[in-house]
């Protein structure tokens, strides 16, 4: 089963989003989106001042099978990358919560987002 | 409706994730992952289920021959218990599929084929057989383990005394008894290292697998199967070869012998090599695929075949045909991956070869 902090929001496409400000939020994986990927081997990062929509996609990771977009949360502006992905690509597997992708700020719209018992349950039809 | 190997519950016992392949439910992976499997056949030895490859006997007095009019390599001079790979071509000079064809005697082979093209060639074979001979598609009769990797050998010294075992590279033994088990071992593979293929009843084949496993196998599946050979850079049915690719262009000319006259032969000796693939190591951010376009400049020279991170070089690599005007190694190429271009350099093949 795959892990799901309880402080956390969530979308139906696997992002985690958290919310550190009104107006600013950080985004990532989830651990179930990681385990599906496999081993991540480079992210293709969004970069500072890059406008994202909320439902589309902002930027993609690659595991050694797939590739897969990532689709942001939140409409806004891109204020912050987690560069250290760059060279550490394989953290988005070995700590999806911790290892953020990027930040949004001046957000102005947002996906409809899942707590996290919504969000476990829904995991759970997608495993099915 | 995909069919299950023999041993599919066992794949699902040990946590595989399942998906359907050729026809077939096999596990493109376990829970540890693509590059640790990758990584325990390079260093250690690994264990695939691919039972999904075909088997078709080919007997009678008339067997030789036969092979030959359909293969573009010649089975000519082989001795009992020797392995040959070879190419077998359309009338266009096209590549049907590649296989191996085992011979027990003279008037007893077995051709080896992808899964993916069993029903083709079996197709292909029979409207294209020469003479008397007898052919038969015996691929439900055998499951098939395939135990890769440096440590492969003494693991089977475990079971089996060193006379046992096949005595060099593409030669097989065709009956010995590992765990108790009846199969056929052949010293032959799919990844680069040093490995064996074994052949079993499928009622075996879990007994096998288990026994391999206790005795220190990794257990893989397909994603490390892939990038293995993509690392060894062999090609792939599909990929490096298809109905419209010669085997001259798919870098093969090593397993054709023109001397010979086989199905294809004309037409692929006329049709010459406009095209070469080639090796790519990508200098730029990104991960190439396959099916992505190569530049040189506004050039469109050719497209990938198949790509993606390597582990053991710890890179992005992918195979292209191109242009063969566009062959030179060190030439600076683009890859459109997404829209977006990303830098590579024509390396050698294959990108890695493992230390004698």
């Amino acid at each position: 089963m795959a892990h799901v902090p309880a402080e956390l929001l969530y979308t139906k496409s696997h992002e985690w989003v958290q919310f550190t400000g009104e107006t600013t939020a950080r985004v990532g994986i989830t651990d179930f989106a990681q385990n599906s990927l496999g081993d991540i081997v480079f992210v293709n990062l969004p970069a500072e001042g890059d406008g994202v929509t909320a439902g589309e996609a902002a930027c993609d990771v690659e595991s050694v099978k797939a590739v897969a977009d990532i689709v942001s949360p939140v409409t806004g502006t891109v204020t912050a990358a987690n560069n250290d992905l760059e060279s550490a690509p394989e953290k988005l597997n070995e700590s999806p919560y911790e290892a953020w992708i990027f930040e949004v700020s001046d957000i102005s719209d947002r996906e409809e987002l899942l707590d996290a018992a919504a969000y476990e349950a829904f995991c759970a039809t997608e495993e099915a | 409706m995909e069919r299950k190997t023999p041993l599919y519950d066992l794949h699902v016992e040990l946590g595989g994730r399942i998906v359907p392949f050729a026809g077939y439910l096999l596990p493109v992976q376990y829970p540890k992952g693509v590059i640790h499997e990758h990584m325990a056949v390079r260093e250690g030895v690994g264990l695939f289920d691919v039972s999904h490859m075909g088997e078709v006997l080919f007997e009678g007095a008339g067997a030789l021959k036969a092979l030959n009019h359909l293969m573009a390599n010649d089975m000519t001079g082989m001795v009992d218990g020797q392995v040959r790979y070879s190419p077998m071509l359309n009338e266009e000079g096209g590549i049907v599929d590649d296989l191996v064809v085992c011979r027990f005697d003279d008037a007893h082979y077995m051709a080896v084929v992808n899964a993916a093209n069993r029903e083709k060639d079996v197709n292909w074979m029979r409207a294209h057989l020469l003479g008397d001979a007898v052919m038969t598609d015996v691929s439900d009769a055998w499951a098939q383990l395939a135990l890769q990797g440096p440590k492969s050998k003494e693991l089977l010294l475990g079971f089996l005394p060193e006379e046992a075992l096949p005595k060099k590279y593409y030669h097989f033994v065709p009956e010995v008894e590992v765990a108790n088990v009846k199969c056929m071992l052949s010293r032959t593979g799919y990844t680069g290292e040093w490995g064996y293929e074994l052949y079993c009843r499928p009622e075996d084949a879990e007994t096998l697998f288990r026994a391999l496993l206790k005795a220190g196998a990794e257990p893989c599946g397909l994603g490390a199967r892939d990038t293995l050979r993509l690392e060894a850079a062999m090609p792939l049915y599909g990929h490096e070869m298809t109905d419209d690719i010669s085997p001259l262009e798919a870098g093969l000319g090593w397993a054709v012998k023109p001397e010979h006259e086989f199905v294809g032969r004309a037409a692929m000796l006329e049709r010459g090599t406009p095209r070469a693939r080639v090796g790519l190591k990508v200098t730029g951010r990104g991960i190439v695929r396959e099916g992505q376009d190569v530049y040189i400049g506004a050039e469109k020279i050719g497209a990938t075949t198949s790509g993606t991170h390597l582990p053991y070089l710890g890179g992005a690599y992918a195979m292209a045909l191109v242009d063969s005007k566009h062959t030179q190694v060190g030439t600076t190429v683009e890859v459109d991956v997404r829209g977006r271009r990303v830098g590579a350099e024509i390396v050698p093949l294959p990108f890695y070869k493992r230390a004698k």
